[in-house]
């Protein structure tokens, strides 16, 4: 059962799949008090056209995913503050990418096999390359985030004091838009463009829900998205179904009974602390 | 060109085009107003584990889709108005729907091809046995519509008022939900799982940026889903591009037009257009900043 450890590819998804948990849990944290989850998911729709055109050129999927994802982020973070008006906005930018995306498809004759693994996730057949290359750029990311941390946490809780004090609001929201666009073009490796939201908002929403404090929120939501990839992948390797159903499963099995049983404890931690209200 | 038109498979995709380019501008303009739109692109992504469910089960994919999208709207529809973080519990069902579909998928091996179908639409192969489901489907919602109308209009723009007055908001929005999941079923066929926006939210959200009156925004939400999806039809057939990328750049580009000209007004006539142009836009705003 464990014999599966020895093979190369095995590694490489292991590798790389710890790697894309730990940057999608913190860039996920930011996401859900910042109350972009919407605009998370809508980036790697708009990924897919990124990758599917890289296809057609002939070139690798991640560049191309890594130029459309960070544009839309770019496009979406210039976007207005009104929620209502920025998520039909975000959803019609993702309509258009997504049919430009369903072109280069039909453009690319042999498409069936290669769509689908960019839709669904491709971990199991990950190149030594792959796994330098989502290194790399993780630990570019993750880096960012932490030396943002403090402003980027400030200005996502309490934007208008966080401006008055001098904090350049505005173009820290464009840069993490820019960060999660990165994130989002890792993760797609390992669960595909459309099932981003279990690896990206699904282990920090169920953290925000357990325990209350930034710190601790993040590293339980890192904690979540290491074990439901590798046991993904773990069982994936033993089964016949496939890695992006398993994390799915998991990380939807695990957000549902804490969602429903949180409120237990968050409204008794509310009684004994008024007015602090700090989860998403 | 215009021979094509005695082809079955054309005439079976004009009219399914026709009939749901029609509901979903109905429908889609109370998505717009209710600021459901992330719902109905959840229920069309959960509508893709109906699809390739009932694939696997063999039975046709129209109605796993109806099955599905029901019970997670009527889900939705109870959860009601408790908006805090409802994102992300229905991002949360939605990428767990697509975990099922996915799994779905790799049990029934032959289907690679078809996913495609599904996920971006595949007009051109509807049955005409789909074309009387959806024609059925689409008078049944429109009927029910036009019943509900004036309570659902005013539960829309102004629930707490409506409430007050004795509306019943909450079996509204259930009933509303219910048809959403059937038009979001019947627009899968169209557009495909994946750019349910096109002509779910485009159309009615470009009318809804040109005019105010309810009625002509969902005259005029009408007619532009009925150009989409007909230009969309005659482009492909003369172009060999797929129909469903056409419908969406058409649809994409006349709302990013609609918010041009919009910004122009505002530019010309800036007393005008500075308070918020629609009573519902100014509510749903200050519901939303409360969480």
């Amino acid at each position: 059962m464990f014999d599966i450890l020895h093979y190369a590819f095995i590694q490489n998804a292991f590798l790389a799949g710890s790697f894309v948990a730990v940057v999608a849990a913190i860039a996920g944290y930011f996401l859900l008090v910042r109350g972009l989850t919407f605009a998370g998911h809508a980036l790697s729709h708009m990924g897919f056209a990124g990758a599917a055109g890289a296809v057609l050129l002939g070139i690798e999927p991640v560049f191309g995913l890594l130029a459309f994802t960070i544009s839309a982020g770019i496009v979406i973070g210039l976007l207005g503050k009104e929620i209502r008006e920025r998520d039909i906005t975000i959803g019609i930018i993702m309509t258009l990418t997504l049919g430009l995306g369903a072109l280069f498809l039909s453009l690319y004759s042999g498409y069936a096999e290669r769509a689908y693994s960019i839709l669904f996730g491709t971990i199991l057949g990950i190149s030594q390359t792959d796994v330098l290359v989502t290194a790399l750029f993780s630990l570019l990311t993750i880096a960012s985030l932490l030396l943002l941390f403090r402003p980027l946490l400030f200005s996502s809780f309490d934007p208008e004091v966080a401006e008055a004090r001098g904090v350049p609001v505005r173009l820290l929201g464009i840069l993490f838009l820019v960060l999660v666009a990165i994130t989002v073009s890792m993760s797609v490796q390992v669960v595909g463009v459309l099932l981003i939201f279990t690896l990206l908002v699904g282990p920090a929403a169920t953290a925000v829900r357990i325990v209350q404090r930034p710190v601790s929120a993040i590293l339980l939501a890192i904690i979540l998205g290491c074990v439901y990839t590798w046991l993904g992948i773990f069982l994936a390797a033993n089964g016949n179904w496939p890695v992006s159903f398993y994390i799915a499963a998991l990380s939807f099995g695990v957000y549902l009974p804490v969602r429903l049983l949180s409120p237990l404890w968050i409204g008794r931690r509310r009684e004994a602390r008024p007015g602090k209200d700090t989860y998403a | 060109m215009l021979e094509l038109i005695r082809y079955d498979f054309v005439q079976n995709a004009f009219l399914a085009g026709t009939i749901v380019a029609i509901v979903t501008a109905v429908i889609g303009y109370f998505v717009v107003l209710r600021a459901q739109a992330f719902a109905g692109h959840a229920l069309s992504h959960i509508g893709f584990a109906g699809a390739t469910g009932a694939a696997l089960l063999g039975i046709s994919s129209l109605l796993g889709m109806f099955a599905l999208t029901l019970i997670a709207a009527l889900g939705m529809g109870a959860l009601g108005k408790r908006v805090r973080g409802r994102d992300v519990e229905i991002g949360m069902v939605l990428s767990f729907a697509l975990g099922l579909g996915v799994l779905f998928l790799s049990l029934y091996t032959q289907y690679a091809s078809e996913t495609v179908g599904v996920l971006f639409g595949s007009i051109l192969s509807v049955t005409r046995s789909d074309v009387l489901i959806t024609l059925s489907c689409g008078i049944a919602t429109l009927l029910v519509m036009g019943l509900i109308f004036r309570p659902l209009l005013f539960a829309s723009i102004d629930p707490e008022v409506a409430q007050a007055r004795g509306v019943p908001v909450g079996l509204l929005a259930i009933v509303f939900m219910v048809l959403l999941a059937i038009t979001v079923a019947e627009a899968i066929q169209v557009v495909g799982v994946l750019l349910v926006f096109a002509l779910l939210v485009a159309p009615a959200a470009t009318a809804e940026r040109l005019t105010h009156r309810p009625l002509t925004a969902i005259a005029l939400s009408i007619v532009l889903g009925l150009v989409f999806t007909w230009s969309g039809l005659i482009l492909s057939f003369a172009g060999h591009w797929p129909v469903s990328f056409y419908i969406a750049a058409l649809a994409s580009c006349s709302y990013l037009v609609s918010v041009g000209i919009g910004r122009l007004r505002s530019l010309r006539s800036p007393r005008r257009y500075k308070c918020p142009p629609h009573p519902s836009r100014e509510h749903i705003f200050a519901t939303r900043q409360e969480f």
